[in-house]
């Protein structure tokens, strides 16, 4: 397989990575660089569990090239801990109870930090829309939204 | 899903440097966000040997909105198109389409010539390798056989992007580049009837943009969609339309569909409607026309009578509501 060096941020490291060309950025988070906060799900981006954020925006990392991130910055849901604290994101989805197994919860935080970066007092609507693509199969997502609501409240993702 | 099969990933910072590694290796898939083709290729549909990336080709994520019309980039993402004000007030059905297309994870890196482009899709065949396998596959892909219609010769494989159906009804061109030159094409020429090779676009050509005209004086344009999962999925029936009403009749109406045909196509008899008023005898003519040119076939787990009568009435509903609206 062809490779190549690929030079990215990932939660604010400058990383030097040999990757190959149809490495999927998944696998090379979660096998490559042990950052297994990201999950794959369906594995087939119909329901959000491996979205991360790169330069800004909410992507699925089962449906991109890790070779396409070169110069990029990502970001994962181990990038939002600072100190030892959670972010208010995460500090919300606790306390809110909206993670039950947890196993949707970091794409659940990554895509809702997305939106609170560009929106921080976002409406309900809005949230469900920014939450669209990520799936829940235990909590019927109204404690999630509440988690975001209050996260937005308490003062955005950080 | 499977792992990507293995492929030269080439990244050109031309446009003529694309078309010619396109060119150079028939088999090559160019990629864009990706969205539609990495799941494909994951579930083992083809396995090219060159991916060429258009990410990095200068202009192709330029877009200009104008009164005298708008041109659009190929490498626009939808998400971009989805929140842009003056799309959406220039052409609301095409800001409706974009925004309804996929999930949020999707649209950030999804373009406007990825999804004119979408592949066309059947129960049968986005499937994995396996499950295809153990049924024969199909005609589409590695088979001889169109499960949907296993008498007849070609394949049914519904096209179900939905950019399509909002730029026909607001008269959209596409800008085409290949090795032979660039041509520009009426965007409801872009493609075929035909799920196994529904783009009429030649070896090595990309779509580089999309024109669309300024709009009619009053025209009011529109786009829904009926799906199984409403907050990400694709269209089961499509409508777009676009209307301009003039003291209670109808000046220009332009009905566009997908997601029941191996094409999203223009609906034909509309300029009969032209002088009408939009009233209950005009509504039953448009559903009855609808009904009777869509062709849904058994590409999804949804019945196709329901996908006929759902686009059916969601066009009654698009025009009785912006005529409403008009008045």
């Amino acid at each position: 397989m062809a490779k190549r060096v690929l030079s990215f941020v990932v939660n604010g490291r400058l990383r030097e990575e040999a990757v190959g060309d149809s490495t999927l950025l998944l696998d090379l988070l979660r096998e490559q660089l042990g950052l297994t906060g990201t999950k794959r799900g369906c594995d087939g981006g119909e329901c959000g569990a491996c979205t991360v954020i790169v330069d800004g925006r909410p992507q699925l990392s089962c449906l991109t090239l890790a070779a396409r991130c070169d110069g990029a910055h990502v970001e994962t849901v181990e990038a939002l801990a600072a100190g030892g604290r959670m972010s208010a994101l995460q500090a919300a989805f606790h306390e809110k109870l909206g993670t039950q197994c947890g196993f949707c919860t970091p794409g659940m935080i990554m895509a809702a930090e997305a939106l609170l970066r560009g929106n921080p007092a976002p409406d309900e609507a809005t949230i469900r829309e920014a939450l669209g693509g990520n799936l829940c199969r235990c909590t019927g997502y109204v404690k999630i939204i509440e988690a975001v609501q209050a996260a937005a409240a308490a003062g955005g993702g950080r | 899903m499977e792992r990507l099969p293995a492929f030269e990933l080439k990244r050109p910072t031309s446009l003529a440097q694309a078309i010619e590694w396109l060119a150079a290796t028939p088999e090559a898939r160019a990629i864009a966000g990706g969205t539609d083709l990495v799941p494909n290729l994951r579930d083992g549909i083809g396995a090219p040997p060159v991916l060429v990336d258009l990410s990095r080709v200068p202009g192709f994520d330029a877009y200009e909105i104008r009164t005298a019309g708008a041109r659009i980039g190929a490498g626009v993402t939808l998400a971009r198109l989805a929140s842009d004000a003056g799309v959406a007030a220039a052409l609301p059905a095409v800001s409706a389409a974009a925004a309804s297309i996929a999930g949020p994870g999707h649209r950030s890196v999804a373009t406007v010539g990825g999804n004119l482009c979408v592949d066309t899709r059947c129960v049968y065949y986005n499937q994995s390798e396996w499950w295809r396998k153990s049924n024969g596959y199909c005609l589409k892909h590695l088979g001889d056989t169109c499960h949907v219609a296993p008498t007849g010769t070609r394949c049914h494989a519904a096209y179900q992007g939905d950019l399509a159906p909002a730029l026909i009804a607001c008269g959209a061109s596409v800008e085409l580049a290949g090795p032979r030159g660039t041509r520009t094409i009426a965007l409801e020429d872009l493609y075929r009837d035909d799920g196994l090779a529904h783009l009429a676009l030649e070896p090595g050509e990309l779509v580089v943009a999309v024109a669309v005209p300024a709009q009619p004086r009053g025209a009011m344009s529109a786009y829904r969609k009926a799906r199984a999962r409403g907050a990400i999925d694709f269209p089961l029936a499509g409508v777009a339309v676009r209307l301009a009403v003039d003291d209670g009749r109808i000046a220009a109406i332009d009905v566009a569909l997908t997601g029941t045909n191996s094409r999203p196509f223009r609906l034909a008899g509309t300029a009969a409607w032209v002088g009408r008023a939009v009233d209950d005898g005009l509504l039953a003519e448009l559903g009855k026309a609808v009904q009777k040119q869509v062709s849904p076939m058994r590409t999804t787990v949804t019945q196709s009578n329901w996908r006929r009568q759902v686009a059916s009435v969601e066009a009654q509903r698009l025009v009785r509501d912006l005529a409403k609206v008009a008045s």
